[in-house]
């Protein structure tokens, strides 16, 4: 993925400076973290996001480069388009962070999050909902005579649809890895 | 090569190759293996606090007064733990430490065992990294790093958190030119089209102000000089943060004093009126700022420092520059001189005439008396009277630590030492301990309060110990001043236990630490006690009995913007108003 121009410790000059710094618009933005696969690292990133009070939608974690032991960790956050920047900076200054990068307005990039959703019915529901998760191209993973559990991956807006979906047939159970992103093309 | 050595002999080797010559400490079970090495040597003194916060503090004062990295060693559990609010004031302040702990054993670690604590995930937020280390063969590597750390880019606090097991252990030590340290580099060096931002700034601006911070003593002596030279060429007013006093000498033609809540008059109304702001290491503090949407509306606002997270945080500023102070100022230099840069001189003449009246309003005067003691008058005498001195001051946080900053006058930068971002009672005394040890033959004074000297004052005994002749300069009026000052302004004048009962006698309290005591409560007796607190060898505390109801003007007002400032002899009816009274 092309390095964000915010190196470790520097001001950035992107389209992002198009927009009003001051906006008090509220954003969301998925941001990429390369950081050492040391312990403790999750718990500054989650730490420095409590500390000081951003939120955060989604979080993954895992290590992506087993010999040079570094992790990827995939941030989903909002705030105000300073508040987003003050994140950035902030994350860039964690000793263990080598990357920062903000997907969102680096340029297109693809989403995915996986889910695995159990739903229980008997049937017309049943029916129903094995239908639906063919449209969606969820694959069962699990069956029984009165259940299923559907496999899906997609953009979390997919997977909100979907769930949204189940509930009236008999939704049971949902777990969700949270998002995983990338940039586009080279 | 690299030799073979316990866990405990490379902590004491990795010291030495760091170039460590003191560090402050207190032992117990989970260091005692690095105290049998410290034992067995002589090239690392080790001084012994009486509570590991005054280690941390002292650490700090003899950072601050160097520019090498304070170091501390601490047991585990407690030992850790009561290092925490040293790590936070040195995190606040940016002051390079190093702080080593000891830990249970590793094959305990997590089993609740005899004082074990969490250390690392205690101490995760107030440093700027820490490690813990469970490889002997990594200990000595990680040292070199955690130095690396501790002094590259912003300065902050690291520990190093070190299981018993593994200090007895044998491993291999790695010398700091062969250690692995790490990709952190932070950027020092400005951006080029940024820093000709800056420069054409300079060149049109009518109403400029340099405002410069404790980044400009981080930097260190060259970018102070630096600084005085920029000040030199471009004639433009400066002011300073309580952290910066000193990057630019007191007794300077351009120097406004110190800016803030307490700040002088004349370098607020400078801050709110001017159109280019050039803000040099300092962070835009909510004590800088007041209210921030009336924060200086009318400049152009540029910011240097090195920390990219500073910029941007808190007031939007249209001149960015990341980079480290000293690095950047010589850039700016460089290209102030190959374009034979000049400023708008007529303009910048008229706002030094507006100046003038502001400084004319001496927002410093106070009424004296000749029965008591004023502490601003006690401070004028002990700067008259220690002028010609190699002096350092230390200060405790309230009232007096404000009226040190107006009264004292600083002329070269790592001579004021004082917990700024944190605001930590009890700094005073220990951090003048490790300036005494840092420079044995200055005299180094702590300007304190009555209830502040009492936060570490077993820390006399440190003192008295290693023979660190510190003067304890306390103006005591029998409060918590600042905090009786606030309740006066704001809580209609109900004294919530802001004041020091059962206070003890400072003079027989001296004594019983081994120490001289000193008590004055007469303005014309006080020049002969400061020269006698000057005069003998040895640890001093010198009781000033001072006026007990004086407030410290001039003052911002909570929630209020610069150009409303209380002086001395304003009504204080209503001062403070509602949205005010939420705001510290």
């Amino acid at each position: 993925m092309p390095k964000l121009s915010l190196k470790k410790g520097a001001s950035r000059k992107s389209a992002y400076d198009l927009r009003s710094p001051l906006s008090d618009v509220i954003e969301t933005h998925t941001i990429a973290v390369l950081v050492d696969n040391e312990s403790g690292v999750l718990a500054r990133v989650i730490g420095l996001f409590a500390g000081r009070g951003y939120n955060i939608e989604s979080l993954t974690v895992a290590e992506v480069d087993h010999t040079g032991h570094l992790s990827r960790i995939t941030i989903v956050t909002t705030g105000t388009p300073a508040v987003i920047e003050q994140i950035k900076a902030q994350l860039a200054r964690i000793v263990p962070v080598h990357e920062v990068h903000d997907l969102t307005v680096e340029g297109p990039s693809v989403e995915r999050e996986l889910a695995i959703v159990k739903v229980a019915g008997t049937g017309d529901k049943r029916v129903e909902a094995l239908r639906l998760a063919d449209i969606f191209r969820a694959s069962v993973v699990d069956t029984t005579l009165e259940s299923f559990v559907f496999e899906i991956t997609g953009t979390p807006d997919k997977i909100d649809a979907f769930v949204d979906l189940m509930r009236p047939l008999g939704l049971v159970e949902i777990a969700r890895t949270g998002v995983a992103a990338m940039s586009r093309g080279t | 090569m690299s030799r073979r050595m316990s866990g405990a002999q490379m902590v004491v080797q990795a010291l030495k190759d760091q170039g460590v010559d003191t560090i402050f400490g207190y032992p117990g079970g989970a260091v005692l293996p690095i105290y049998d090495e410290i034992f067995q040597q002589n090239d690392i003194r080790h001084i012994l606090v009486r509570h590991e916060q005054g280690a941390t503090h002292a650490a700090e004062g003899y950072a601050r007064a160097t520019g090498k990295p304070g170091v501390v060693l601490v047991t585990s559990g407690p030992g850790a733990t009561n290092a925490v609010t040293g790590l936070t004031d040195a995190l606040m302040d940016s002051i390079p430490m190093v702080v080593l702990s000891g830990q249970v054993p590793t094959f305990m670690v997590g089993t609740d065992g005899f004082q074990e604590a969490d250390t690392v995930g205690i101490t995760r937020p107030c440093t700027k990294h820490n490690w813990l280390v469970k490889d002997t063969d990594k200990l000595a590597q990680t040292i070199h790093q955690a130095f690396h750390v501790a002094k590259s880019g912003r300065p902050g606090p690291v520990l190093v958190d070190i299981p018993k097991d593994v200090q007895f252990a044998e491993g291999k030590y790695v010398a700091p030119d062969k250690a692995e340290i790490g990709h952190y580099q932070p950027q020092v060096k400005g951006d080029a089209a940024a820093i000709a931002a800056l420069v054409e700034a300079i060149e049109t601006a009518e109403r400029p102000v340099f405002y410069t911070g404790g980044g400009v003593i981080n930097s260190g002596p060259a970018a102070c000089k630096l600084l005085r030279e920029l000040v030199g060429a471009t004639g433009f007013p400066i002011t300073s943060t309580l952290m910066g006093l000193g990057a630019y000498p007191a007794s300077g033609q351009n120097w406004l004093g110190m800016l803030g809540m307490h700040g002088m008059y004349e370098a607020n109304l400078v801050m709110h009126d001017c159109d280019l702001m050039i803000n040099i290491g300092a962070r835009f503090d909510d004590r800088i700022t007041g209210r921030l949407d009336a924060f200086s509306p009318k400049s152009k606002k540029a910011h240097i420092d090195i920390d990219a997270s500073s910029i941007n945080k808190v007031v939007h500023v249209d001149i960015p520059i990341v980079g480290d102070v000293g690095n950047v100022l010589g850039d700016v230099l460089k290209l102030w001189k190959s374009r034979g840069s000049k400023t708008r001189a007529d303009a910048v003449q008229k706002w030094w005439v507006k100046i003038a009246e502001w400084k004319a309003v001496d927002c410093l005067k106070y009424t004296n008396s000749d029965k008591l003691i004023k502490p601003q008058y006690a401070l004028e005498r002990l700067e008259a009277l220690t002028k010609g001195y190699d002096r350092y001051i230390t200060t405790d946080v309230g009232q007096h630590q404000m009226w040190a900053a107006q009264f004292l006058g600083f002329e070269d930068p790592n001579r004021w030492m004082t917990s700024g971002g944190l605001g930590t009672m009890g700094y005073g005394l220990p951090a003048s301990i490790g300036v005494q040890v840092a420079h044995p033959d200055a005299l180094v004074i702590n300007v304190a309060g009555d209830a502040s000297m009492l936060m570490n004052i077993q820390e006399m005994g440190t003192a008295a110990q290693f023979r660190l002749p510190v003067k304890q300069f306390i103006l005591n009026n029998e409060r918590l001043g600042m905090v009786r000052q606030w309740q006066q302004l704001l809580h209609g004048e109900r004294y919530s236990h802001s004041w020091s009962e059962s206070l003890p006698d400072f003079v027989k309290l001296a004594e019983a630490f081994g120490a001289k005591g000193i008590l004055c409560d007469d303005p014309a007796k006080l020049d002969q006690a400061i020269k006698e607190m000057i005069e003998h060898d040895g640890p001093v505390i010198l009781d000033v009995v001072v006026e007990k109801h004086e407030n410290c003007y001039p003052m911002i007002p909570s929630g209020k913007p610069h150009n409303e400032m209380l002086l001395g002899d304003d009504s204080t009816d209503g001062a403070i108003g509602a949205s005010g009274a939420v705001l510290v």
